[in-house]
């Protein structure tokens, strides 16, 4: 606990720093990564030991505010989720020292430091909290510290409708986690987390409370629909931010969601359909507006949702098993969901990382003015790759390990009794097919489209590899997408204790066992197929050795003069795919087509809003606007009639409370 | 564990390159013409090997990656895949789910190759190719989710160990069902009419053979390669279902396999013979029919299984 203290506490003393020093830029650019670093050393430490011996130690200080106390604790669970949160914020603050470099002196670093090791520390408190109020303060101390994150460039309009967006969605959601912890409170009127679970409230009152749960943290994860603020401000943070927020911030959202699983007793069948069917809809949509996206950090917002999505089929295939009383599946499904949650902090931060590299290099984030960087920007196309096949799910790295063991609780529900129970399996086993399908054809289409092939506007061309402190980042990270790949058999056995809190003890181990072997055979069919690779290639240098290797320009059947232009763009790759599920993207298509016989000019521009903030947020918040617009004629500006309001309000309270 | 386990797959490496003979040879009979031998691809392989090669100036590594991994895969898959009662060399709960991702992982480096070259010819292979693809995905998973469920298995060898006589009287027609959703996948993975035609010329008309237009010597011989074990894998899927029929058991279901391969490559001839290619705007709806065929043998299975 001591650490982890230190840990907050060197996270808010150099945020504060940051903030007193704002007027030296270099100084703050030294103050505020190295602070992030230093402070996540400690906490690192605390937390792979709990995980790895497992003490569960707690802290409780009493508070004077009312049903406050300042209790923290490390359990399995909170260990589980700070590993990732300590891991990329150090990596993003590396990262982002130089990312923010050309910004030095021109915007107010100070700020953006301090915010961002504040929020290091509140998602550190929010998955150490153990009650209510300290919980809710460290949540919209994060909120509010990345609201102000995604405002760096708060000079540009769609940035700040992006920040506008994501500070209304958030507190939405929060409006109702109070509701939840009100209601959790009410029965023993104790707002500690201890005492939530001591109760078990009524079948009625623990649904009601999963369901405020769902829509509450759901907000901060990215659930469809409650996804809209994700794709307006990833793209507009800046970028070792976007690996922040999109890696771990939203991944507190799955925290809560797991943790007031915990609290809620045995689960009903229903629960676990419900997260199947949020899972289903948040991964195909997702990754459809991926596809249809040409904004690389937008694209890379809305597989977050997709991801998102996977995890939570897990968690709902995983509560389906604990209802239907296959302690196996629960295990399983919770085991691929919760490693879901760390295999997809370290490839999206990845990603987010290399297309920040990508935008600080050519200035653009729009896909289709890209192309060829990889001869130019060699590690930072490399580490992208790595990252785009690991997002596919492709073996031999992480995404496939996590994907396959919720296959493998999905197929073993098959074996369950109960015709809705086999569709629900079969509905996750379709889904997390078609997800992973249409997963290849988006990053294919990203990473070809920005790496590979010649450069198609003057940004790619003149595009130089970041420097040594963007690029370490970004070798780390991939190279545990490939450790996690093949020494599977070893992590499943780490995140045992926190699947054996989940899922009950009394299972202890066993479903690990019976996943270590088929992770082991993955591993080592991975391994053997970078050998037979490495022979493979050896064989034809070695048949090309004393053979004629000539270079040529591409085969462009017998065309004389092909330029770049000409290329495929990300936009036509993608379009048999988006025109076929078309009726559910509403893609706007504008094209103007040459004319005449000398035609001068054409067009085409395609673009895809959300659906959901386009069919039910804007008609939704329009009527309420509309609604409370007649009560305009109150609000006018005048201050003494203000004044007398409050003098009336007053009177009529004094009124009603001498009348009881 | 036998040396029998080992057999389908040490055949797979030999006697792969022999299909395309044998579909090659049907269509020959069908139009009345001679045809090529049946060695053709060996003769192929071979002449290519012994060959330099040109790069293209765009193209980056990954171009050069993309056909030893590729190969790899299916090398990798093909240890995967039983035979009746042999459990394949490596079985396992879960095992079509790798072969499933490890197809894909081969379609990955393929299309990164083909965008690599830059040419608008191979970025339209490419693209029909992940859509094809994505589609066909679902349809291949589902069709093996539902023989796993009659079977109570999650693993390749399981599933096609588990099906046996009796099933085929009491869920017959879901079998059926799902091996008519396997052939349109088998058809649409390995590029087949009617949904790729590997004949033609025209490279606008094409989905695999235009992404690998850039290549040539052995990196075109271990595309070819790759392909004919692609068709070897994928055809024994299906040719399984049909093995318990036949009624043999031991050393003999092998050959009754290897059989049963040449019965699929004679399929597929005649099904290039007699038909012409799909539209491309059809093909989608295609392997929405395969999935959909999955999903009635599932319910059928669901109803009738024992």
């Amino acid at each position: 606990m001591t650490l982890i203290l230190m840990a907050l506490a060197i996270w808010f003393t150099t945020g504060v720093l940051c903030l007193a020093f704002a007027r030296r830029p270099r100084l703050v650019q030294m103050i505020g990564p190295v602070g992030a670093v230093v402070g996540s050393l400690p906490a690192l430490f605390d937390a792979s030991r709990a995980l790895l011996t497992g003490p569960v130690t707690s802290l409780y200080l009493p508070w004077s505010l009312p049903g406050a106390n300042f209790a923290i604790g490390m359990d399995a669970l909170s260990a589980f989720f700070t590993l990732p949160i300590v891991l990329i914020c150090a990596l993003a603050a590396i990262y982002g020292r130089e990312y923010l470099r050309p910004y030095e002196g021109r915007k107010a670093l100070g700020a953006s430091w301090c915010m961002f090791n504040l929020l290091a520390g509140s998602m550190l408190l929010v998955v150490l909290a153990r009650n209510a109020v300290l919980f809710l303060l460290a949540w919209e101390v994060m909120s509010l510290s990345s609201f102000f994150l995604v405002m760096f460039e708060g000079e540009k309009a769609d940035v700040r409708r992006a920040g506008w967006t994501y500070l209304v969605a958030t507190h939405i959601g929060t409006a109702f986690l109070l509701v939840m912890f009100v209601l959790l409170g009410q029965p023993s009127g104790s707002l500690d987390f201890d005492d939530f679970g001591q109760i078990a409230g009524t079948p009625a009152v623990a649904s009601l409370a999963f369901v405020l749960a769902v829509v509450g943290f759901g907000t901060k994860a990215g659930f469809m629909p409650f996804h809209v603020w994700l794709p307006e401000a990833h793209p507009a943070a800046p970028s070792h931010v976007s690996a922040v927020m999109s890696g771990v911030m939203i991944k507190t959202g799955i925290y809560g969601l797991v943790r007031t699983l915990l609290w809620l007793g045995p689960p009903p069948l229903w629960w676990g359909y419900l997260l199947v069917v949020i899972g289903a809809v948040s991964g195909v949509l997702g990754v459809l507006f991926a596809l249809a996206q040409h904004d690389l950090k937008r694209l890379l917002a809305y597989h977050s949702v997709e991801n998102i999505g996977i995890i939570v089929l897990g968690l709902g295939v995983g509560l389906i098993g604990l209802g239907s009383h296959h302690p196996l599946v629960a295990a399983l499904g919770f085991a691929g969901g919760l490693l879901h949650v760390v295999n997809h902090a370290i490839f999206k931060s990845l990603l987010f990382l290399g297309s920040g590299s990508v935008l600080h290099a050519t200035g653009t984030r729009e896909i289709d003015h890209l192309g060829g960087l990889l001869k130019s920007m060699p590690t930072t196309g490399a580490t992208f790759m790595v990252g785009a096949a690991a997002i596919s799910g492709l073996p031999p790295l992480n995404g496939f390990v996590s994907e396959f063991l919720i296959y493998f609780a999905a197929f073993s529900l098959l074996g369950a009794s109960g015709i809705p129970v086999i569709v629900a399996a079969l509905v996750a086993i379709v889904s997390l097919a078609l997800i992973g399908g249409l997963a290849a054809a988006c990053f294919t289409k990203a990473f070809g489209t920005i790496f590979l092939g010649e450069a198609r506007s003057g940004h790619a061309k003149h595009a130089r590899e970041a420097g040594p402190c963007m690029r370490a980042p970004l070798i780390l990270l991939a190279g545990l997408c490939l450790i996690i790949g093949v020494s599977a058999p070893l992590v499943i056995r780490v995140i045992e204790p926190v699947v054996s809190q989940l899922a009950g003890a009394t299972e202890l181990g066993e479903w690990a066992c019976t996943a270590a072997l088929p992770l082991a055979i993955v591993a080592c069919v991975g391994v053997g197929l970078l050998a037979l690779f490495v022979m493979l290639a050896t064989v034809r240098s070695a048949l090309l050795a004393r053979r004629l290797v000539d270079e040529s320009g591409t085969w462009d059947c017998g065309y004389i003069a092909p330029t770049p232009r000409m290329q495929y763009t990300a936009s036509s790759f993608a379009d048999p795919l988006t025109r076929f599920f078309g009726p559910l993207l509403g893609t706007r298509r504008k094209f103007s087509g040459p004319r005449g016989f000398f035609p001068d000019s054409a067009s085409y521009s395609t673009e895809t809003p959300d659906m959901s903030r386009e069919r039910f947020y804007k008609p939704v918040f329009g009527a309420v606007e509309g609604a409370l617009s007649k009560f305009h004629w109150i609000q006018h500006g005048r201050l003494n009639l203000y004044i007398l309001y409050i003098v009336l309000t007053l009177l009529a309270l004094l009124a009603w409370k001498l009348g009881k | 564990m036998s040396l029998w386990n080992f057999s389908y797959a040490v055949l797979g490496l030999l006697l792969a390159p022999l299909l395309p003979g044998i579909t090659n040879r049907t269509k020959a009979v069908f139009a009345g013409r001679q045809g090529p031998p049946l060695l053709q691809a060996y003769w192929d392989l071979a002449k290519l090997l012994r060959k330099g090669t040109v790069y293209s100036r765009t193209t980056s590594w990954v171009f050069r990656l993309a056909p030893p991994g590729g190969l790899a895969c299916v090398v990798a898959a093909l240890w995967l895949v039983p035979v009746g009662n042999f459990a394949a060399p490596l079985a396992f709960p879960g095992d079509l789910i790798l072969l499933a991702y490890l197809l894909g992982l081969m379609r990955f480096m393929t299309v990164c190759a083909a965008l690599d070259t830059g040419s608008s010819f191979e970025g339209m292979g490419a693209s029909r190719e992940v859509q094809f693809s994505a589609l066909a995905e679902p349809a291949l998973i589902l069709g093996l989710a539902a023989l796993a469920y009659a079977t109570g298995s999650f693993s390749l060898s399981g599933i096609f160990g588990g099906v046996t006589r009796p099933d085929w009287l009491q869920v017959g027609p879901a079998l059926v069902l799902v091996a008519a959703a396997l052939l349109i996948v088998f058809l649409a993975e390995n590029c087949r009419i009617p949904v790729d035609d590997p004949n033609t010329h025209l490279e606008l008309t094409m989905i695999h053979e235009v992404m690998i237009l850039d290549y040539g010597g052995p990196d075109l011989a271990f595309i070819l390669y790759g392909a004919t074990l692609k068709l070897w894998l994928l055809g024994a899927l299906l040719a399984n279902i049909f093995l318990p029929l036949t009624g043999f058991a031991g050393p003999a279901q092998i050959a009754c396999l290897v059989a049963g391969m040449v019965v699929v490559a004679v399929l597929t001839g005649v099904i290039e013979s007699v038909m012409a290619r799909l539209s491309l705007l059809k093909v989608p709806q295609l392997l929405v029919g395969a999935a959909a065929l999955s999903v009635l043998g599932f319910v059928l299975m669901l109803r009738f299984a024992p």
